[in-house]
């Protein structure tokens, strides 16, 4: 219709998956069917509801899903609360994608790889994880850490049970935060449990969480003997326009919606502590 | 060298040919407004208040609209037509500032509103008659004697001395050729030399900013000038609305009634819900604000555009900050003075 | 005056009477004067009391919860109207504050100056009614009164009301008509009273000065900054709802706003605001009887207090 980056595309929610209490997963088409648009994982768009705002959301789905897009979202202002009362055949707008993606084709590429998500933090992680899953030769072993508050929070539960779980190379270390009737996985926090975990620092790390999660963990992993430019993590701020000139995501001089939202962490380092 | 006698004819002239913008006054105070026959045009007036980004950034524009029924939408788009238009009457801060948009509107992805106004506007500079002690433009490299635009023009006893530097200025000059005569143009080096002396005896024509070049954001990220300001900042837009090149947006819908409307209009980082979330707010204290809008302009713009500065020291900031703080302070301030 | 003033405050602070003072400091030149927060007696070196002092400073006494030392503030009379009106709204507390009144002759107004002509402002000597003013372009005498703040030009009172301590004398409200601004506009057609509002107001720029500076703009949260009133908007969707914002923030501030003018010396476009709160005083004299926001931290204003002789004025015209 246009090249002016404000102006959305139209999208059609074909498939609502509750995942958590406050976390679901909309599936979103074009109305004639198929994606929106082709991105590369890490990559994030612009989902709106007229009337009740715009928001920024990682694309929770791997490109290779070559018929739809998924978003995971957690309920949290206005928007969020609008997704989540809305039923299936309810478009809403779309535009993107944006940002930087995980370099999956270059640094990730043949190396071992540790996942690790807190919470809502999967939803990035979901789309690069699945992309490396699809190209399983193309990556040597996969490590996944996930832990949550408790087993209900655990986003895309049945697809890391049913799926993940079974892969050849592909390990799953779950973990929830407090002890819980009917659950005798590991209990406990990420970061410790990383920790406990003890991986060898032959291989890239990928953090997504809660900013305090991510800087726990970090500093877990350095002390595995990680180095941080083998740690990645993606970040969120306040976004207006995701194409670097509303002003407001910035960390010093870089945008989180240009430069990042991938970011390696001694890139992070450069950057003043105001995230 | 080209001179204007009758300027209301060159106003006309040129309304006859685009839409012509020029500084007017209204109750003492002046700003840029479409010419119309008996408006009260003022070109002595130093300063407009509102700065001349609105021709290329307007404060509110009307992007797209959305038709919802039920659980469908519909896309339209809805941004302005842009007419080809002369902006007279701009001084050199101000179009120095165009540049600065520029490295941000025209980036890539461009934006397409601005990119379509830039094309559209023919640039009249105005040479500095009479700078004023709250200009502090030539520490940018920014000459008020002979400012830069697609025309430049210097108002003289004698009459409006009219040169052309680009193609669309002299296009525009060939459009309305029957206004101008012929002067010598001595009144133009004359008055050159005149501003040059009331430059040298201007008290912030001459900052020290040294200290500025190259530095990165841990240089000044603890400064204690950020709580002091801070202490009597009202957290208004004041400064930001005024800034010839603060250029922040936010983007937001208005209920018509019978449509949803989409519009993008300024935004000033000094407001507290600039970048609150859902979740959080990254910078909660007016410190933190500060910091963010001069830092900006003093290191962050400079680090992604070859040391440019975002700032072209028109000085409004200096005039009309309620509480008096402005960029010259924080300046002087981070140097050690 | 000035040293008089800089030795009361350096004592408090020095004796730990108080951790801060709320003051104004002096800046580039001898319009620049900036409000200041001052922790030590040494920073009291560039405290400044001289005819630039225009800001009220009793907006800065409105803390976020957790601030409570002990803050010295240096009001000028009409100043000390709005903290009465803030106590008297619990936005700040009493026990915390100490307060040093000190006199005014009328404060003066550098843009005033400009918007005469005269431009290029070096220096100012004040005497008596004149105004002699140093320019890049030369000087200029020019009468005291064109240059005062319009806030000053019609004072209402030269009484501190609240004070711990006063450095000179107190003086006496002033018999200064200062509602001859609303009786133009009353004298107006009802065409031409829409015209000059909708060309004052065609001038905002939606800074929030206005707003910001207002000692009676307390809520923690503006209507206009709240996303779900549907209202909340930085800029104008039409400039009708623009003008919006100015109308009901007089509806809002009404009965309690104290007529301290910093609407409309701090608005940066010279929009004469404070002619549409000095309409709502005029109107609440006129119908409950005189009443002066702030002449104490105590009595009900007459827009909360109902009476059964209360006039039910109506802006409802019948046949029109």
């Amino acid at each position: 219709m246009n090249n002016e980056t404000l102006i959305p595309k139209v999208g059609i929610v074909t498939d609502i998956r509750i995942d958590t209490p406050d976390v679901k997963t909309f599936r979103v088409e074009r109305p004639e069917g198929g994606k929106v648009f082709e991105h590369m994982p890490g990559q994030c768009a612009m989902l709106s509801v007229p009337g009740v705002g715009e928001g920024m959301f990682s694309i929770t789905s791997s490109p290779t899903n070559t018929e739809y897009m998924e978003f995971s979202i957690k309920k949290c202002g206005c928007v969020t609360n609008w997704l989540h009362a809305m039923e299936v055949g309810q478009m809403i707008t779309v535009r993107g994608p944006y940002g930087k993606n995980f370099p999956v084709d270059t640094e990730f590429k043949g190396k071992d790889l540790l996942f690790i998500a807190g919470g809502i933090g999967l939803a990035p992680l979901r789309s690069v994880i699945n992309y490396c899953r699809h190209y399983r030769d193309q990556y040597g072993k996969i490590d996944i850490v996930y832990g949550s508050r408790s087993m209900d929070d655990l986003v895309d539960y049945n697809e890391i049970i049913e799926e993940w779980c079974h892969d050849t190379g592909v390990s799953v270390h779950l973990t929830i935060d407090r002890e819980q009737e009917g659950w005798d996985g590991h209990v406990g926090f990420v970061p410790n449990f990383v920790k406990e975990l003890g991986f060898d620092t032959n291989k890239v790390a990928i953090i997504c969480g809660p900013p305090i999660m991510i800087k726990f963990t970090l500093a877990g992993l350095q002390e595995l003997g990680f180095d941080k430019t083998q740690v990645y993590t993606t970040m969120e701020l306040k976004m207006k326009c995701a194409v670097g000139k509303c002003g407001r995501c910035n960390i010093g001089h870089k945008y989180v919606c240009k430069d990042g939202p991938v970011f390696r962490c001694d890139e992070l380092d450069e950057l003043p502590d105001e995230y | 060298m080209k001179l204007v006698k009758d300027l209301s004819a060159l106003y006309e002239a040129i309304a006859a040919v685009q839409e012509l913008y020029l500084p007017v006054e209204n109750k003492g105070r002046v700003d840029f407004k479409l010419y119309e026959a008996g408006a009260n045009v003022d070109i002595k007036t130093l300063k407009t208040v509102r700065s001349a980004k609105d021709f290329f950034f307007t404060q509110t524009e009307t992007l797209m609209g959305f038709k919802v029924e039920g659980k469908n939408i519909e896309v339209e788009d809805l941004r302005p037509e842009v007419r080809p238009f002369v902006a007279f009457g701009v001084r050199g801060c101000d179009a120095r500032s165009f540049e600065v948009l520029d490295k941000v509107f025209l980036v890539d992805p461009v934006d397409t509103v601005y990119e379509a106004r830039r094309k559209a506007g023919t640039v009249v500079t105005l040479a500095c008659g009479r700078p004023e002690e709250t200009c502090f433009c030539t520490n940018f490299g920014i000459t008020p004697e002979a400012p830069a635009g697609d025309v430049t023009t210097w108002l003289t006893e004698e009459g409006l001395y009219w040169q052309a530097n680009t193609d669309k200025g002299e296009a525009l000059t060939a459009a309305i050729a029957a206004v101008f005569t012929e002067g010598d143009g001595k009144a133009v080096e004359e008055q050159k030399k005149a501003i040059s002396d009331i430059i040298a005896k201007l008290p912030l024509a001459n900052l020290d900013m040294t200290h500025l070049e190259g530095v990165k954001e841990e240089t000044f990220w603890g400064h204690p000038v950020w709580k002091d300001i801070s202490e009597t900042c009202l957290a208004c837009g004041t400064c930001t609305y005024v800034c010839p090149t603060c250029q922040c947006y936010d983007v937001r819908d208005f209920d018509c009634g019978n449509g949803i409307e989409r519009f993008r209009c300024w935004d000033s980082c000094m407001y507290s819900d600039f970048t609150r979330m859902a979740h959080g707010n990254n910078r909660n204290t007016q410190d933190q604000r500060c910091r963010q809008r001069y830092l900006h302009k003093l290191v962050y713009f400079p680090r992604r555009n070859e040391g440019m500065f975002g700032c072209v020291g028109c000085g409004r900031c200096v005039a009309k900050c309620p509480s008096k703080l402005n960029i010259v302070k924080v300046i002087k301030a981070l140097g050690g003075k | 005056m000035q040293e008089m003033i800089k030795s009361k405050l350096a004592e408090l602070l020095s004796t730990g009477a108080v951790t801060k003072v709320i003051g104004w400091k002096r800046g580039e030149n001898f319009y620049d004067v900036s409000p200041a927060a001052f922790e030590s007696v040494e920073s009291l070196a560039d405290f400044v009391y001289d005819d630039f002092c225009g800001a009220n400073l009793s907006k800065f006494l409105v803390k976020e919860p957790g601030k409570e030392s002990k803050v010295a503030v240096v009001l000028k009379p009409c100043d000390t109207f709005s903290l009465n009106q803030l106590i008297k709204e619990n936005r700040v507390n009493r026990e915390n504050i100490f307060v040093l009144g000190v006199p005014c002759e009328g404060k003066l107004s550098e843009e005033k100056m400009r918007v005469m002509g005269i431009v290029g402002l070096t220096g100012c000597k004040v005497e008596g009614d004149k105004v002699t003013v140093e320019t890049l372009y030369g000087t200029e005498t020019l009468d005291k009164n064109d240059v005062l703040l319009t806030k000053c030009a019609t004072c209402h009172s030269k009484k501190h009301v609240i004070f711990d301590e006063l450095i000179g004398e107190t003086g006496e409200d002033s018999d200064v008509d200062r509602f001859v601004g609303v009786a133009e506009l009353e004298a107006m057609s009802e065409d031409e009273r829409y015209e000059f509002w909708r060309n004052e107001l065609s001038r905002c720029i939606r800074c929030n000065a206005c707003r910001n500076a207002c000692p009676a703009c307390t809520c923690e949260k503006c209507v206009f900054d709240n996303d779900a009133s549907g209202v909340a908007a930085k800029s104008n969707a039409n400039s009708f709802e623009e003008n919006m914002f100015h109308i009901i923030r007089a509806y809002h501030v009404a009965g309690r706003c104290t007529d301290c003018g910093e609407c409309s010396r701090v608005c940066p476009q010279h929009i004469p605001l404070h002619l549409l709160n000095r309409k709502f005083i005029k109107d609440i004299n006129t119908f409950y009887g005189d009443f002066q926001a702030g002449a104490d931290a105590e009595s009900e204003h007459p827009l909360v207090h109902f009476t059964e002789n209360d006039p039910e004025p109506s802006i409802v015209k019948e046949g029109k």
